[in-house]
């Protein structure tokens, strides 16, 4: 029988209250990333230090002399926010601070692209920090360009109508779990609670941890930024973005069944980078995403 | 302890006595024994470090720079290409005020395919705000190692020690090996006053509007001018504890020379034999070894360089279009300065991709720069096939 169990702590949910992020950042109005990251630190405590390679954030945290959290920020390069948290941690570890949580926060371009190396490189030696990608499907801070984590047929300032993204998107978190990493997992903003759960349970694991959220973009996806949150409900109710987890590789459990399904169409005409898609295109692209549930419904009843 | 070492396990004994904390290296000719015999010092438990085996040298560095900034001594090594692959984060440690170590083993860079010696990987660091020491013998390679730390940590820059492929890296020579307790009366932990703590919380690295931008890189100049004379001391003080000192620069038998020889890493062993045998003809030369070059010693450059007729200048590396490297440095320490002396400057390019330069290499270039009032062509090639 299919695993759909939700995990430890959803039940009767309470947002944590402790806010680790400052009100007042320069985010974009609805950005998900901003959120994304106050639900992070609300499960995971002020005992966590933040490494954040070059991305949204890079802004949002704050220009010298400020800064939007209330625990360390490393602000890296571009390809680092792996490879400088696995030094984080070693530091810490050789200076008996066993108990600090690393946090590399990172967009698509830094984990699909650019930072792919880094990150594979310390997940194969399973380097105890959790990594988290905060997707918006393009290089949005540098103006919205094709990044490989950009859905298919989606418009970009790099794919423009005429020629749109021809490849689909790449599947980041198939590829995680191929390195056998203890925890993988894909999280969005509509399901705070499992959100929180999945950032709690894996900060109770050691070793590299994976963590997948879908983080809309108002401007980059040519959305109203009122619907950051309903965006994030649709992507899961219409199986776009699942949400499920990934232990040691193997063990698939989807963690949000939801209450109703939806066609993709609910999600693609909320955002204007879809607006010129055929109905043949849309055709295809809930073909595809049905044939992937179907798949991730077989592995996790294994 | 006297031990008969390579160049290159004299970098991983230098790391061993300062107790670096977090190691992060890739393997590439001709520096990866450095970082083998570092990984069994880890295994055998001599050394209580992390050593991070990570995927590419540009790894390397940034997990340096993580390390180092949550308040660890840490240290790696490159090579070449590893070197060149790092630039990026090469810049990120010094910009970020990290006292990082790194052993350095010059090897000329491709293509074609060289693993000899040469010092265009490390000279095109120049401008990044690195210390460079460019050593001459293993035991200088294993007491800079110790030195650059002491120095890197007081003005919170990072520091490269530079050896040469082979001739260095390579080649066994007796070192002394000092006791463990007296490298650690010279060198204390490493307690910088800013971290990544969670009881402490700071944001290192955001965006820097102009305004600030400016005088980030202007306290980073200061560091460097302070590093001239904190390395001068250091070396000092290495000399009363150790019996060992080096000198930024240093003099050989430059009393009443009509030509100094300016060099650097290991063609310097050999001019010393040149300039033996020709003094004792009666020929009047002398040398000047530069070993610390970034930050250029300017001042002990022309101190020695003063009242004497002539000088050549061998580079072992070159800036395309305009030519070797310590000779424009070299020439660039004599001007702007009222009443400094300013002979003419022979700028010779020698041993590139590790071709050997011999004794007959370094008298060509005495014998050419006596012969000529002033240098006959702007760069003076040894040994090449025109």
């Amino acid at each position: 029988m299919t695993q759909i169990t939700t995990i430890p702590g959803t039940k009767n949910f309470v947002l944590p209250e402790e806010e680790l992020v400052y009100s007042g950042s320069v985010s974009c109005p609805g950005c998900g990333a901003a959120l994304a990251m106050r639900y992070a630190l609300k499960a995971l405590g002020p005992k966590t230090i933040v490494v954040i390679p070059a991305c949204c954030w890079s802004i949002i945290a704050g220009p010298f002399p400020y800064s939007s959290l209330k625990v360390p920020i490393y602000h890296t390069a571009f390809e680092t926010a792996a490879s400088l948290s696995a030094g984080v941690r070693a530091a810490l570890d050789v200076q008996g601070d066993t108990e600090t949580t690393v946090l590399a926060w990172a967009g698509d371009g830094g984990t699909f692209d650019i930072g792919f190396q880094a990150l594979s490189g310390a997940a194969e030696r399973n380097d105890d920090f959790i990594y988290t990608c905060y997707d918006n499907e393009a290089y949005m801070n540098t103006g919205i360009q094709r990044s490989s984590a950009t859905p298919w047929m989606a418009w970009t300032t790099t794919t423009p109508v005429e020629h749109p993204k021809e490849e689909p998107k790449k599947d980041m978190v198939a590829i995680m779990a191929a390195h056998r990493i203890p925890y993988t997992a894909t999280a969005t903003l509509a399901y705070p609670e499992d959100f929180i759960a999945k950032f709690k349970k894996a900060r109770s694991i050691r070793g590299t941890r994976f963590i997948h959220v879908l983080s809309p973009c108002p401007p980059g996806w040519r959305a109203e930024a009122s619907d950051c949150i309903k965006l994030t409900r649709l992507a899961v109710e219409s199986k776009v973005f699942p949400l499920y987890e990934i232990e040691n590789g193997e063990k698939y459990t989807i963690t949000v069944w939801p209450k109703k399904f939806v066609p993709v169409v609910e999600y693609l005409k909320l955002q204007g980078r879809f607006r010129h898609l055929t109905p043949e295109n849309i055709q295809a692209i809930q073909e595809r995403v049905d044939r992937e549930w179907e798949k991730l419904v077989r592995k996790a009843q294994n | 302890m006297e031990k008969v070492v390579t160049g290159n396990y004299a970098v991983s004994w230098g790391a061993r006595l300062c107790r670096v904390q977090v190691i992060a290296a890739y393997p590439i000719t001709p520096q990866t024994s450095i970082i083998e015999l570092l990984a069994n010092f880890c295994a055998e438990g001599e050394l209580d470090a992390r050593f991070i085996k990570v995927e590419s040298e540009h790894s390397a560095m940034a997990a340096c720079i993580g390390a180092s900034a949550t308040g660890a001594r840490a240290f790696t090594a490159t090579s070449g290409q590893g070197l060149l692959l790092m630039h990026e984060l090469v810049h990120w440690a010094a910009g970020a005020r990290l006292p990082i170590v790194m052993g350095v083993v010059n090897r000329a860079v491709s293509p074609g395919w060289s693993v000899w010696t040469e010092q265009n990987d490390t000279l095109s660091q120049r401008d990044t705000g690195w210390l460079q020491y460019y050593c001459e013998t293993n035991q200088e390679v294993l007491d800079t190692v110790i030195q650059a730390y002491k120095v890197a940590e007081r003005v919170l820059l990072p520091a490269m020690i530079v050896l040469d492929a082979f001739v260095l890296s390579h080649t066994s020579e007796a070192v002394d090996i000092p006791d463990q307790d007296r490298v650690d009366a010279f060198l204390p932990p490493y307690r910088p006053q800013l971290k990544l703590d969670v009881n402490d919380p700071h944001a290192f690295g955001p965006i820097v509007a102009p305004e600030h931008y400016m005088e980030m890189r202007y306290k980073m100049q200061k560091a460097m001018e302070e590093a001239v004379s904190v390395a001068q001391e250091v070396d000092e003080e290495f000399g009363k504890v150790f019996g060992r000192c080096y000198g930024l620069v240093e003099p050989y038998r430059l009393e009443g020379a009509e030509l100094a020889l300016v060099t650097s890493a290991t063609i310097t062993s050999t001019s010393r034999e040149v300039i033996d045998e020709l003094r004792e003809q009666g020929v009047r030369v002398g040398l000047l070894k530069v070993r610390l070059f970034r930050p250029f010693p300017a001042t002990a450059v022309r101190r020695a360089l003063a009242g004497i007729p002539k000088v050549a200048v061998i580079d072992r590396n070159i800036s395309f279009g305009h030519g070797g490297i310590f000779a424009q440095e070299v020439k660039s320490a004599l001007y702007n300065v009222d009443g400094a002396h300013r002979p003419p400057i022979f700028g010779f390019i020698a041993g590139l991709g590790g071709r050997d330069v011999t004794p007959a290499s370094i008298k060509e270039v005495i014998h050419t720069t006596l012969a000529n009032d002033a240098p006959p062509e702007e760069i003076l090639w040894i040994g090449v096939k025109k």
